[in-house]
This record gives structure tokens, sequence and C-alpha cells, in this order.
């Protein structure tokens, strides 16, 4: 994989797949009472947690930054993602590549992504070499150096992989506005990557600002998977991140939220490249920190029960039963700061208009509450979701991804433990009641995907 | 196998799971697993792969053996597909199968405590598939909305032609997915045939990695391959090699950026001169940050978002394939540093600090890629579609130690050659 991913966003996924699964918990979830964790803080404010893994002589070592690409300034869209980027371009100790260089010649593997939430770095190395990735990495919190000749460069590539993933493709193009106007409001409407034209007007002064904003010690959570304990975690996080000098206080998010929706909104992409049309629907609702009352792990539970594979009931009633679709299927970003999406999406079976697959959708939608919730379904969802916590527990870079990503949008590592035991306790009533809530027209954005009839007006 | 047997098993095992202990299992009815033991995760990771895929696909019929992958969970022996997917969601087993140019293959992973069901839905899923027409047409309008979805993508457009221009007249040349037409055509005689041609136990590679003990694992192989018959009926695919060095190809899109993908001479994976080429190509254009195509293309002039090289090793076919995609406007440019930069590594070599580092990183990441039991499967399992050996993974980092100067020359004139590339650009550029 090319370097500096981002975590890709829903929708930027091939929808044709049978086993899509754009993901509920997007990392899965620890088993409860799994991996020993330990988390404490160091002196200067820095989180750190701790989980072990001794299968094999290896760490992954990440760092979180509680700021994403909905804290960018606004005007500034993709700053987030750029200053990203930019991070690997050296300090006055480590010039720009002597960090590469290291974790190469050690063997070590490294990258990092940016997200809605938060941003994160991460090295993979022999468990002997994490000390020298935790000095490099203590020292590009604060030392970073940029001048012009490695800034403009650095936004040709940016702008590169921009054209790459959404210039080129109609689809992503889809997802993009359909997103903008889900979020009336809040700059989750607003791509990771930024939009193009506010990416060409980044300049070094916008990056070291964001910069010196957002990287101190208190914004910032260490996460230590693999051969190691907490105590020689603590040892080498106090003799490199322990010599940052604190800032006071942690920096704070500025988020607007989302008013109560009240239009039903639909929108459409037309592009001569378009041979296959699709249908797509988002719905807004809350997030695993908005929730109150189990709301959020209930919609886990009803993405899986209404979209999760080939037995779902969506694939079961417009693919299996009435031959609308050649797929359908659901899900749910649930890690979220703020008020988030619920999508469902269709493919259309040859012959089949987007406005008939979309008639036969709403009707599949408008039963579920009484037909797609039985004992049963709930049940293989609940194990499918459990499940995957033991397989998620295999890897010793997801468990690093779920509890970083927990920290840095606000949960706890005891939110994550429980995580499998508050699934299997949801309660059938509790889908209906939140797809009755949540899954209707005032809350959601239709859009289509389909070939313009006059290609030169699409050719922008 | 009984799951309490397995982890009665485990329970006195070392804690260690390297995949350099794996060991041969021999199956009653002769099927050979490779074997790596981890109690930790309460989990099973299988890996298998047949000899024999869409190479083998009749002409003008493109895409059956991946319709066969496709088919063969889509209902067997008694359970219809939407009874065989139930009963795989209920227990979280997770079934995959694929198909390669050279191969069918696939994956289960499961948890320890259902390891008699998914065993024996594997068996089925291999053995009766049902191959109802249901799910054929299912089945083949989802592969058809896949193709009609991809059909302007310029990333597969770019790699179609490619193919498509290196390997004319020859089954490496045809998309493994098929074309609307191909897919189109197939039959289920087709795909009966094919699976009574490609799914032999003779040529079954195995590897299995998780919580599971060898008496337990050698019933589970006769359980999941021992109705599969012991040969098929392979046709024999053409040694072939890149052709069309020295051209460039448009593939003409309106968009604003163009894909590149540019190809020349390889050498396969069990040729002795696979491991120099494997570092010359990390050297050149390998995963990291550190490679001359990343530092000169993306780093210094922020031509691309990615860019790299990779050595493809086919069973009757090898090549150096590269792939990038910059804005109209600067194709030329980019071709012209990608060019300079391989008649620099041709001509002069690597220093001999570059080479010390990319054999350092190569050998330290090794581990790495080891890290999950479903990742350590799939790796035993290529290692013994290739014929390397079960000692391969401890004595692969050797290989790459031992790697020379000269080696590197060797390897650089058999591969790179002198420096003609075959290049194809989906997009629309101004100038190549």
């Amino acid at each position: 994989m090319p370097p500096h991913r981002m975590r890709p966003a829903p929708g930027l996924v091939c929808p044709v797949s049978a086993t899509l699964r754009t993901d509920a918990a997007p990392f899965g979830r620890a088993e409860a009472g799994g991996p020993e964790v330990a988390s404490f803080v160091l002196d200067n404010g820095l989180d750190v947690v701790v989980v072990p893994d001794h299968r094999a002589p290896v760490v992954t070592h990440m760092v979180w930054y509680r700021n994403g690409s909905a804290d960018d300034p606004l005007g500034q869209s993709g700053i987030a993602h750029f200053l990203e980027h930019l991070m690997f371009k050296g300090t006055e100790t480590h010039p720009v590549g002597a960090f590469s260089k290291a974790v190469s010649s050690l063997g070590g593997q490294e990258n990092a992504f940016t997200s809605f939430d938060y941003t994160a770095y991460f090295q993979r190395v022999a468990r002997d070499n994490l000390k020298t990735m935790m000095s490099f990495e203590a020292d590009r919190m604060t030392g970073l150096i940029l001048d012009d000749a490695v800034v403009a460069p650095e936004r040709d590539v940016v702008l590169e992989e921009r054209r790459m993933r959404v210039e080129t493709d109609p689809a992503a193009q889809l997802s993009e506005a359909m997103a903008a106007s889900l979020f009336v409001h809040h700059p989750y409407g607003i791509p990771i990557i930024g939009w193009m034209h506010e990416i060409e007007e980044l300049n070094r002064t916008h990056a070291l600002d964001y910069y010196r904003r957002f990287y101190t010690p208190e914004n910032a959570i260490l996460v230590v998977a693999g051969d190691v304990t907490a105590d020689e975690v603590r040892r080498l996080a106090d003799d490199t991140y322990g010599v940052v000098a604190p800032r006071g206080a942690r920096p704070q998010r500025l988020r607007p939220r989302e008013p109560e929706p009240r239009a039903a909104r639909r929108l459409s992409v037309a592009d001569p490249k378009v041979e296959q049309p699709t249908l797509q629907r988002l719905y807004l609702t809350p997030s695993c920190i908005t929730a109150r009352d189990g709301e959020s792990h209930a919609l886990e539970l009803l993405a899986e029960v209404l979209g999760g594979g080939p037995t779902s009931y969506l694939y079961r009633s417009l693919v299996l039963d009435q031959g609308v679709a050649v797929n359908a299927g659901a899900w749910y970003m649930g890690s979220a700061i703020d008020d988030t999406r619920f999508s469902v999406y269709a493919v259309p079976a040859e012959g089949v208009t987007l406005e008939a697959l979309e008639e036969a959708l709403d009707r599949a939608l408008a039963r579920a509450p009484s037909e797609a919730l039985s004992a049963d379904a709930i049940e293989r969802a609940k194990t499918r979701l459990v499940a995957e916590t033991v397989y998620s527990s295999d890897s010793q870079s997801s468990l690093a991804r779920i509890f970083g990503s927990a920290l840095a949008i606000g949960e706890s590592i005891d939110e994550v433990r429980r995580w499998p035991s508050e699934i299997e306790a949801v309660q059938a009533a509790r889908l209906a009641a939140v797809a009755e809530r949540y899954l209707v027209p005032a809350r959601s954005v239709t859009g289509y995907l389909t070939k313009s009839r006059e290609p030169a007006a699409a050719a922008a | 196998m009984t799951p309490a047997d397995a982890v009665s098993r485990t329970a006195a095992a070392s804690e260690s799971s390297s995949p350099t202990q794996a060991r041969p299992v021999l199956s009653a009815r002769g099927i050979e697993a490779w074997h790596v033991e981890s109690p930790i995760v309460p989990l099973i990771a299988l890996a298998f792969t047949f000899e024999g895929g869409a190479a083998q696909d009749p002409e003008g019929k493109a895409g059956t053996a991946q319709m066969l992958a496709r088919l063969l969970d889509e209902g067997a022996g008694p359970h219809d597909s939407d009874a065989f997917q139930e009963r795989l969601a209920a227990r979280a087993i997770e079934l995959s199968f694929h198909a390669g140019p050279d191969a069918i293959g696939g994956s289960l992973k499961m948890l320890l405590k259902h390891a008699d069901e998914a065993i024996e839905l594997l068996a089925l899923a291999l053995a009766q598939p049902r191959f109802d027409q249901a799910a054929i047409e299912r089945v083949r309008a989802q592969m058809l909305a896949g193709l009609r979805y991809q059909q302007n993508d310029p990333g597969v457009m770019a790699s179609r032609r490619f193919f498509a221009e290196a390997y004319p007249g020859h089954p490496y040349g045809r998309p493994s997915s098929g074309t609307i037409e191909s897919v189109s055509a197939i039959t289920r005689d087709d795909l009966v045939a094919m699976h009574r041609r490609l799914l032999a136990r003779g040529r079954v590679k195995v590897a299995a990695v998780g919580a599971i003990g060898e008496e337990a694992l050698v019933r589970a192989l006769d359980a999941a391959f021992g109705a599969l018959p012991e040969g098929g009926d392979l046709t024999v695919v053409p040694a072939t090699a890149i052709t069309g060095l020295g051209r460039r190809i448009v593939v003409d899109l309106d968009v604003p950026q163009s894909v590149l993908r540019f190809g020349t001479d390889g050498v396969p994976w069990r040729d002795p001169d696979f491991i120099p080429a494997y570092v010359l190509n990390h050297i050149l254009g390998g995963g990291a940050f550190t490679s001359r195509l990343f530092q000169e293309v993306r780093e210094k002039r922020g031509l691309a978002y990615s860019v790299g090289t990779s050595l493809v090793s086919h069973r009757a076919a090898s090549m150096t394939w590269g792939y990038t995609a910059t804005k109209n406007e600067r194709v030329a440019e980019c071709l012209t540093v990608i060019a300079d930069e391989i008649a620099r590594l041709t001509r002069d070599g690597p220093t001999d600090d570059e080479l010390q580092k990319a054999k350092d990183y190569l050998t330290g990441s090794y581990a790495l890629g080891f890290d999950t039991s479903t990742k350590i499967a799939h790796q035993l399992v290529q290692i013994a579609f290739e014929g390397l050996g079960i000692d391969y993974i401890a004595r692969r980092n050797g290989l790459i130690g031992a790697v020379t100067q000269a080696d590197i020359r060797r390897a650089a004139a058999r591969t790179l050659g002198d420096g003609k590339l075959l290049v194809v650009a989906a997009g629309r550029p101004t100038a190549m």
C-alpha cells in the first residue's frame, strides 16, 4: 500500500462485492476480559496504553493525536491530512528522510493516517528498537522544521492523491456530495483530504500554525502493542516523550452541532464513465459518543441485521427474493465524536431503474421492524460481531488501532472491553426503536450514480 | 476433530508460534499440510491452494475459474445457497475462495469451538457444490455488475490493456475476471467441468495455523479434502515472456490524471536469481519510503502519490511491473524520471551502502509479514505452492544476506536489460 494512507471513506469502496462491509466498528473490538491492557499518564499529560502480546518479538508503536479533518480551520480543508504528510519532512535533530531511513534500516515498517477525528503515526519494529522509534516520534511531536522547498512538492503529492481518489472516480464524487449534503453544518461533511481548491492554497504557515496548536503531549495518546510490559514502556516513555514540555492544557476542538434535520435530500452524479448505476442512502444518527441509552450498540446490530452480508435482511429481500438488486447492504460508522452516518446501498439488477430499486428498498425498510428482527437473525448478527473481536485479537496492529481510535474519540478502555457483552445484551425492541427513530426521510440523503446522456455536460 | 482434544494438547505447547517451526503433517489419505500450532488465540486459520486457475479458462470463457470460486459457497450438498450461508453466519465461520491465473484457493477462519462444523462446510463446498441455476445467474449478474462498475476506471483499464499487450494471445493476457461477453457465455456445464479439472486432492497445498493439534489436524484434512478425486486434467500453459518493450500506448479516457502501468522482464520465484532481483526491485521501487522511484518521483518532484514496482511470478512467465499516476500534463516528465532511474541503476548499480540498507530492511521486516494466523497460513501455502521447501522461511534471510553486487548486476541485466519498457497510460496525457 502507498504510504500516508488515509482511512478510506465509506463509499469509496466498490459497492458491488457481495462481502462488502465498510465496517460498523472500524477495527473490530477486543473481547471482554481480553488482553491485559495497562494505561497511565506521563507527567506532561501524555496518555499511554500498553497492550501486551508476546507471540512474536515485535512491537507496534503508535501515536494518536486528538485532531482530525473535522478540526481543520474554516477555509483550510485538508490541513490535518497535509500536515500528516509534512510530518515526514524532518526536524532540527533528524533532517528530512532520517526517520524513514532509520525505520527502514532496522527492518521496520511505518505509515500514518488521517481520519475525521484523529491523526495517527505508527511503526512496526523488532522489540529491541522500540526506544529508537519513541525517540524519533517524540522529537517530531514539537521539532518539525518546514521550508517551502519541501512543502510545495508535497502539496503536489496530495493534489495527485486527490486526483487519484476522487477526481477520476464518479462514485467517490457521489460520496463526497452526499456527505456534504447530510451534514448541513458539521465538518464531517467536508472530505478528509480537503476540497481541491483549498488544498491548492495550503502553505507552510497554515501547516505550522496547525502543528503548534495540536501537536502537544496533552493532546497525544501513545499506544504500544506487542512483546513488552507496562513497566518497560513507562520507563522508555519517561525517557523520550517525558522530556517534551507540556503546554498546560489540551487544545480545544471547536465542533458545531448538527441542527435537527427536516428535509429529505436527493442528489445524483451523472457521468459518461458510469456503466453500472448504484443507489446510496445516508441517515444522520447518533455515534457511540453522542448516543444515549445504548442506542449506538443497537445501531451497530441493526446495520449487521439489515445489511451485513448474504444472510442479511436487505440482501435476502432485494437480491434473493425480489431479484431487483445484485447486491445490497448496510453499515454504520459508530466510531465518531459527533453525530454520524448510517448507510444502506443497493446495486440494481439489469433492467431495473434506480427509481424502482429505491421504491423496493423503501418498502423493505418500512417492513424491517416487523420482518427483519427475528430472534435467529439477531442472534446471528451478535455472533458475527462478537467473533470479530476474537479475530481481531489475533492481530497486534488491530488491537493497537482499536484502543487508539477509541481513546482518541473519548471512549475509555473499559468501554472497549465491555463492547461485546453490551452487544450481546441488546434487546430486539431496541433495534425496532432505533430503526423507527433514525431511518426516516427527514434524516436522509439519497444518492444516484448514473450515466450521463450528454457527455459534454459532464466534462467539467 | 474434537476441540477439547485440541485444547488439551495446546495447553502444554510452547508460547512460540513462529512460522519457522512449521511442521509437515500427512493425513491417512495422503494430504499434506504445513502446521503451526499456536494456542494463544482460540481460533484456527486454514489456507489452501489448488494448482490451476484462470489460465485454464476455456477459449472465449474468461472468468470461468473466478465464477467457480464464487459459486463454491453458494450452495453445496443438502444446502441451497441461503441455507449454506446461514450455517456459516450462525457460527461466524469465514470461508472464502479466490482464483488467480495459476491457482484456485481459499481461506477458512473459525473459532476453535466451531471447528468441526467449519470443516464439514468446507468439505461440502469443495466436493459437492450444487451449481444451482439461480445461484449461477445471481453470481453472473454480480460479476457483470462488477465489470461494468470498473469499465471506465483508469486503473483497471490501464492494467487490462497492459497485460493484453504484454501477453497477446496467451492466457495471461486475458483478464481473470473475464469480460462482459465471456462471463455472459459461461454455462453450468463449463463450471462443472472446471470444478472436476481443478479441485483435485493430489494438487492441493494446505497450511493450518492456530489452536489445533496435530491429531485433530490430520482428521480435519481427510474430512475436508479426502473426498476429492486424486487428479484432474490440466492444460499445459506454455511459457511466455513480456512483449512490446519500447511501446507506449494510450487508452483514452476523459480524466485529469493518467494512470501508468509499465513493465519489463522478470525472473520467477523458483529461479536462483529471484532473490537478487527481489533486492534490486526493493532498491528501485519496493514498498518502503526509501526506494529510488519513491524519492525521485514523489519526494523530490511531487509527481505522484503512489509509485512502485514489483516482481510478478507466474507459473509460465515473469515480469517486473510498475505503477504510478500523475496529472496529464506531467506524464512525459514522469516517464523520463522513471526511465532515467532505471538506466542509472542498470549502469552504475546501487551503492554498497544502498545495497546493505536494502538487505537490512528486507531481512529485518520479514517477520512482520507473519503477525496474524491468517497471514502465516497464506505465506506457508504460497511457499508450498512455489515448491520452495518447508525450511524456506528459516533460510530466506540468509539468501538475502548473501546477495552481492555481482548478483545485483546479473539480476539487473536479466530484468531491466536495456531499459526498454512497455508503457500503458489510461487518461489523456498531453505528451508521452
